[in-house]
This record gives structure tokens, C-alpha cells and sequence, in this order.
């Protein structure tokens, strides 16, 4: 059981490092196989540990160093049950996003399935270490992976412009996450989770340590593209390989919200002032709920219109956190894994659109795909899932952040933004595949608008019909959404796993002295008729945001106003680094501005 | 003395993401990226700092108990090195290739990717 953790790690490590040494004489069919296997091996690992964290947590201590009383010097892994989920949740959705490469690509050469299980080890890490300098070694290891994942496409000029932005934008939130640490050191003397937890237990939040908390959030927002450090994301996901932008989408950029609530419920919580982090982090979740959601329904580039969903969705999971609640995790969990897998199922039916018409661009594919019926239907409901259509796992999760929120504006909030993200991808399916609505033209562009007209295909087209392999991922991933909301089984183990992702003693107490303390009562999870409720509005209010789209023509009263609003919207996402780490620096100060006052 | 240093740590992280900011080359867009990492060293290394202290190596010069600086950031610095070497030698690759495809290497004539 204690080796299970490191052998998660462990594995797909090993496996990429096979991977590169033999490639080049292996035939393509053969690295396939193999690193699907090394995924499924990760599948297996993940679900025996996740059987065998219970209610409370696997600890390894690295090397034997056990600790003793008083003397604490070892490095921890602790997989409790949220972390053994995200676990297996990062390793269905690699290989989710491998078997459907395994077609995809009909050329690649076997240092990309290397890096993609380097960074499902370094996700895999990240959320399973008990100790702060292993999650930033860890959250570097994913991201130099996802910075050369996303230059993949090396030949073209937006991959590399665009994993340089993320480059950059990612190392600099890094280094001042890696500041935070040494002032947490130079204060408590401590790394690890449960020894900091300790270290500062007891002493009030002195100005040291709320600068620590502070930066070492910039870090994990900036992976989290919380508004106003989201701008390396849509420059990212737009120009990354489709299957990639599934782990991009799905795990990594949550995997920042993550990462706060993980430092604060174990270190944090009761050191620094409830009220304080509650109003920052609900500052925080609005601005980029709502910026999100309005660049969002704005694109016509179909992958940047996909990546700022996933902003605006980021927005709700942090929403969610910011309840301070188990309830809170709870429903942010639920969303993260349904959001997931509808998000994936998403991304890999623009692939299949990106390798058959050569564009990602919604107008000038207008009607083109009218032959592919299935995909489409998948796409209409990959879309109405994500507006949070009943039973599907969003739904639930979105109405459990609502439970947690208990504000009416809050609810008015996450109903509007499921509804402009959901009904934009309604309109992209509707337009795309059936061919509705009143004729676009194409060439009527801004300057400031990515089309998304030009872009080079990832693949060659596949040759007549769709691989099954192709399909298959995008039916387990849409049918994973659905398991989500309907499996009973499922939303109640998430809230169990809240429960103890929340217990900051029991964490304490089992890291350390291996003391199993009971688990606290869940909170409640099942669906509710209030709930579903405002699942079927915000998919009401989906469809007809998606007719008003394809149909509609925005009044001029609204239109004089909107234009030069949304003009200068877009003009701010300029792609230039320089502006993204100016705001790198007055986002990390807002963070300390919102926390003080 | 150690004041002093943390100043310096400060200096290095603000001034290289300054440099970021106002950068009009990549490659000076990338080597600010390092020096802000080197702030972080500094930082580090200054926090495990002791006056009058040895080499954490205990023998015969050393004896047990006697002070000395802390190895545990030394450690931490050394791994972060290690991280600031990848990044940025994968960077500065980015770079090259964005040179190749674009023709420039000036931040404000990139124009694919707005909005």
C-alpha cells in the first residue's frame, strides 16, 4: 500500500524514459501500445489506491525517514481520497488522449508520448506530495512538459508564440510561488504540509506569512488562469495538439485551484482570517467567471473559444472553493471531473474538424460538416452538458456550488455564465455541423480577432470514415460526464473525499503519527429539485444564447455601446508577454490588497 | 548584512520581471526570466545564511555542534538551478524557432495571437 504513490509517479517515468531510449527502432504501432499501457497501468495503480485510502490517507514517508516526536526531517507523500481521484482522473484522461493520437497523428515520433507521460507524472505528483518544495518541483516538471507539448507543432509560428507565452508567463508565477516557500521556511523552518501546518498553528497571520500565502498563490493561480493571470491559457490551448488540450483543459489548469485550496486547508486555515480569504478568492472566482464567459461567447476561433469556457468554468470551481466549505469542494470537485470529461469529449471533435476542413474557424466552416451527423449530435451534447443540463456531472456540481455559495446573486452568476459558455458551444455545433442560421461571411475580420481560418491541421484527415479509436475516446469521455451526475455512488465518495481534503487535525495527525482519526460527516450531494432546476434554465438560456447567435441581430441601442467595449476587450489580451507579467505583478498585488483590507 | 541581502533577492525578482515587461527582444525576454530566478537563489541561500558559520560538513575543522549554515536551502537552490537550466535552455529553443517562422524576434510585430 505504501508504495503504491511513488509507483504512480514512478511509472509513467520510467515508461517515457523507455519510450525515448528505444523510439527510433520501435515500430509506430508498438509506441502506441506502450504508452497506453503505461497508462493503463496508471489506471489500475490509481484505482487500487484510491481503494485504498478509505476515509483517511496512504503516507509514505521517502526512504524511511519516519518521523519521530520532535524531529520531523523526511519527505511525505499523502494520497488522501481527493488526490488518488485526481490521480486517476489525470491518468483516464491521458490515455484517453493517447488512444485517440494513436490515429490522430499519422507521423509522430515517440518523444511525444514521452512527454505526455512525463506530464501526467508531474500532474500525478503534484497532487499527491505532502510537502510545498515537491508540488513546485512538481508543477515545474508538468510545465516544462506542457510548455514543449504545446510548441509541438514546432514548424508553425502561433505553437511557438504561443508555448512562449505560456513559457514565460508560467516560470515567472513559479518563481515567486518559490519565494513564498523560502519566507514559510525562513519563518517555521518546516516544507512539509503537516509540519507547517504545526509550525504555524497557534500564531496569528503576521505580515511574513501572509506575504508567503500570497505568492505561493500567484504561483498556483497563474497554472489556474484566474483572472489577471488567464491570458497565457487561450494563447496555449489555441495552438496545442487537440488530444493535449483535453489534459490542458481537464486536469492542469484545475490543478491550480488545487493547489490553493490544498496549501490552504492543510497550512493556512485558521492562520489567516476566514472573511479575508472568503471575499479575495470570491473576487477573484467573479472576475473570471464573468471575463471568461464574455470572451468566451465573443470568438470565432473555435479552440480559444473552448479555452476561455474552460477560464470561465476555473472561475466556478474557485467560486466553490471560496464557500471554505466541504460542501464547496465538494461541488468543485463534482464540476472539475464532469467538466473534465465534457471539455475533453469538446476538444477532440474540433481535432477531428481541424484535420478534415483544415480551419478552427466557426464562419467559414459553416455547414461544412453537414455529414457527420453522429459527431455533431456529440457536439450539441457535449455543449448542452456544458451549460449544466441535468443529469449530466456539470449540472451537479454546479448546483452544489450554489448550495455552497447560499446567495441568490451567486446562482444568478453561475446560471448566466453556464449559459453563455454552453450556448457558444451550441452555436459552434449547430452552425458547424447543421448548418444553421443566416449564411456568415467569413471576411469580415477585426484586427483583433484570431479566425483561426488558416490554421495548420494537426493531422493528415483520416481517410473516409472516423477511426473507431478516434470515436471511442470521445464516447468514453461523454459518457464519463454523464456517469458523473447519474452513478450514486459517485457524488457521494466526492463528498466523503471532501470531507477529509477539509480536515486539516486529521491530515495533521495521520502525516505524522500515523494516528487514523475518524473522518468528519460528509456533506450532502445528491441532486436536488432546485438544483436541477437551474440546470434546465441555464440550458434554456443556452439555446436561445446559441439562436440569438445564429440568428439574431443585436439591436443598435446595445450594438454602439457593446462594440467599442468588446473592441477594447479584446485589444487587452494582446499576446505580448510583457503585458501578461505586468499584470503577473498588479494581480499578485490585488491578491495582498484584497487580503489586508 | 542580511537586510541587505534580502533586498538584493527583491531587486533581482522585480528588476527581471520589469525587464519582461519592457522587453522588445525574446532572447532579453528570456534571460529576465533567469534573472528573476536569480533573486530566488539569493533569497534561499540568504535565509539559510549564519554569520561566522561552516560549510554544512562535519569532520575534523568542523566538530559536531558547531555552527553551520543551513543545507536544506542549499539543496532547494541547487534543485532550482536545475529547474532554471531546463526552462530556460527550452526557452531560448521556443525562441529560435519563433525567430525561424516569424522572421523577427520582436515581441510587438507577433501579431498571431489576439483577442
Amino acid at each position: 500500500m505504501q508504495a503504491l504513490p511513488t509507483l504512480l509517479i514512478a511509472v509513467p517515468v520510467a515508461g517515457a524514459s523507455l519510450l525515448l531510449a528505444t523510439g527510433r527502432l520501435l515500430p509506430r504501432g508498438l509506441v502506441d501500445g506502450l504508452a497506453v499501457a503505461v497508462t493503463l497501468a496508471d489506471v489500475v495503480l490509481a484505482g487500487l489506491l484510491l481503494g485504498a485510502t478509505g476515509d483517511g490517507r496512504v503516507v509514505s514517508w521517502a526512504g524511511g525517514w519516519q518521523p519521530k516526536p520532535h524531529l520531523v526531517v523526511g519527505i511525505v507523500l499523502v494520497a488522501d481520497r481527493t488526490g488518488a481521484g485526481l490521480a486517476l482522473l489525470i491518468a483516464v484522461l491521458a490515455c484517453c488522449a493517447l488512444v485517440f493520437s494513436w490515429r490522430y497523428f499519422e507521423s509522430v515520433h515517440a518523444h511525444y508520448h514521452a512527454l505526455i507521460l512525463l506530464f501526467t507524472a508531474g500532474m500525478t505528483g503534484f497532487v499527491l506530495t505532502g510537502d510545498l518544495f515537491d508540488m513546485f518541483v512538481f508543477f515545474e516538471l508538468m510545465g516544462a512538459a506542457a510548455y514543449a507539448l504545446t510548441a509541438f507543432k514546432i514548424e508553425e509560428p502561433e505553437s511557438v508564440q504561443g508555448g512562449l507565452n505560456f513559457g514565460v508567463l508560467n516560470s515567472l508565477g513559479a518563481y515567486l510561488t518559490l519565494s513564498g516557500i523560502g519566507l514559510l521556511y525562513a519563518r517555521t523552518g518546516a516544507l512539509g504540509l503537516p509540519q507547517l501546518s504545526v509550525a504555524l498553528a497557534g500564531r496569528g497571520a503576521d505580515p511574513l506569512v501572509l506575504a508567503a500565502f500570497v505568492l505561493v498563490c500567484t504561483g498556483w493561480l497563474v497554472k489556474a488562469a484566474a483572472v489577471p493571470f488567464h491570458f497565457w491559457l487561450a494563447d496555449a490551448h489555441a495552438v496545442a495538439p487537440s488530444p493535449v488540450c483535453v489534459l490542458f483543459s481537464g486536469v492542469m489548469a484545475p490543478l491550480g485551484v488545487y493547489g490553493v485550496a490544498r496549501v490552504y486547508w492543510t497550512v493556512f486555515h485558521g492562520v489567516l482570517p476566514d472573511a479575508a480569504v472568503h471575499r479575495c478568492m470570491l473576487v477573484i472566482g467573479v472576475a473570471t467567471t464573468a471575463l471568461g464567459a464574455l470572451m468566451c461567447v465573443t470568438q470565432r476561433h473555435i479552440k480559444r473559444l473552448l479555452a476561455y469556457s474552460t477560464i470561465a468554468h476555473i472561475g466556478l470551481f474557485l467560486l466553490g472553493f471560496a464557500a471554505l466549505s466541504a460542501l464547496g469542494v465538494a461541488g468543485a470537485g463534482v464540476y472539475l471531473v464532469g467538466h473534465a470529461a465534457v471539455k475533453g469529449a469538446l476538444f477532440l471533435l474540433t481535432g477531428l474538424l481541424l484535420s478534415r476542413y483544415e480551419s478552427v474557424d466557426e464562419l467559414s466552416l459553416y455547414g461544412r460538416a453537414r455529414g457527420h451527423r453522429l459527431a455533431g449530435c456529440a457536439f450539441v451534447l457535449g455543449a448542452l452538458a456544458l451549460a449544466g443540463l441535468p443529469p449530466f456531472g456539470t449540472g451537479l456540481g454546479k448546483s452544489l456550488v450554489d448550495d455552497a455559495g447560499a446567495s441568490v446573486p451567486l446562482t444568478v452568476l453561475t446560471v448566466a455564465v453556464s449559459a453563455l459558455t454552453g450556448g457558444a458551444a451550441l452555436r459552434v455545433g449547430l452552425r458547424v455541423y447543421f448548418g444553421l442560421g443566416r449564411e456568415p461571411h467569413p471576411e469580415s475580420t477585426s484586427d483583433e480577432e484570431v479566425t483561426g481560418r488558416d490554421e495548420q491541421p494537426d493531422a493528415r484527415p483520416p481517410h473516409n470514415r472516423t477511426p473507431t479509436s478516434m470515436t471511442a475516446a470521445v464516447a468514453v469521455l461523454l459518457a464519463g460526464g454523464l456517469a458523473v451526475g447519474v452513478v450514486p455512488g459517485f457524488a457521494d465518495g466526492v463528498g466523503r473525499a471532501a470531507a477529509a481534503f477539509v480536515d486539516q487535525h486529521g491530515y495533521v495527525m495521520q502525516a505524522l503519527s500515523m494516528a487514523n482519526a475518524p473522518s468528519p460527516a460528509p456533506p450532502p450531494t445528491e441532486w436536488t429539485t432546485a438544483g436541477a432546476v437551474s440546470g434546465v434554465i441555464a440550458t434554456v438560456l443556452a439555446v436561445s444564447v446559441a439562436c440569438a447567435g445564429l440568428y439574431g441581430r443585436a439591436p443598435s441601442w446595445l450594438r454602439r455601446p457593446a462594440r467599442p467595449a468588446l473592441h477594447g476587450l479584446h485589444w487587452w489580451h494582446s499576446g505580448r508577454i510583457g503585458d501578461y507579467a505586468a499584470w503577473l505583478v498588479l494581480g499578485s498585488a490585488a491578491l495582498a490588497g484584497l487580503l489586508i483590507v | 548584512m542580511t537586510v541587505f541581502a534580502y533586498g538584493v533577492a527583491a531587486w533581482l525578482v522585480l528588476i527581471g520581471i520589469f525587464g519582461v515587461v519592457r522587453s522588445d527582444n525574446l532572447i532579453h525576454t528570456v534571460i529576465c526570466v533567469a534573472v528573476a530566478q536569480s533573486g530566488t537563489y539569493v533569497l534561499l541561500l540568504t535565509i539559510g545564511y549564519q554569520r561566522g558559520a561552516a560549510a554544512p560538513i562535519f569532520g575534523s575543522s568542523t566538530p559536531k555542534g558547531s555552527p553551520v549554515v543551513d543545507p536544506v536551502v542549499q539543496a532547494m537552490t541547487l534543485t532550482d538551478i536545475v529547474v532554471s537550466a531546463t526552462v530556460t535552455a527550452l526557452l531560448l529553443a521556443l525562441v529560435i524557432q519563433v525567430g525561424k517562422r516569424h522572421g523577427t524576434i520582436v515581441p510587438d510585430e507577433l501579431h498571431e495571437l489576439r483577442g
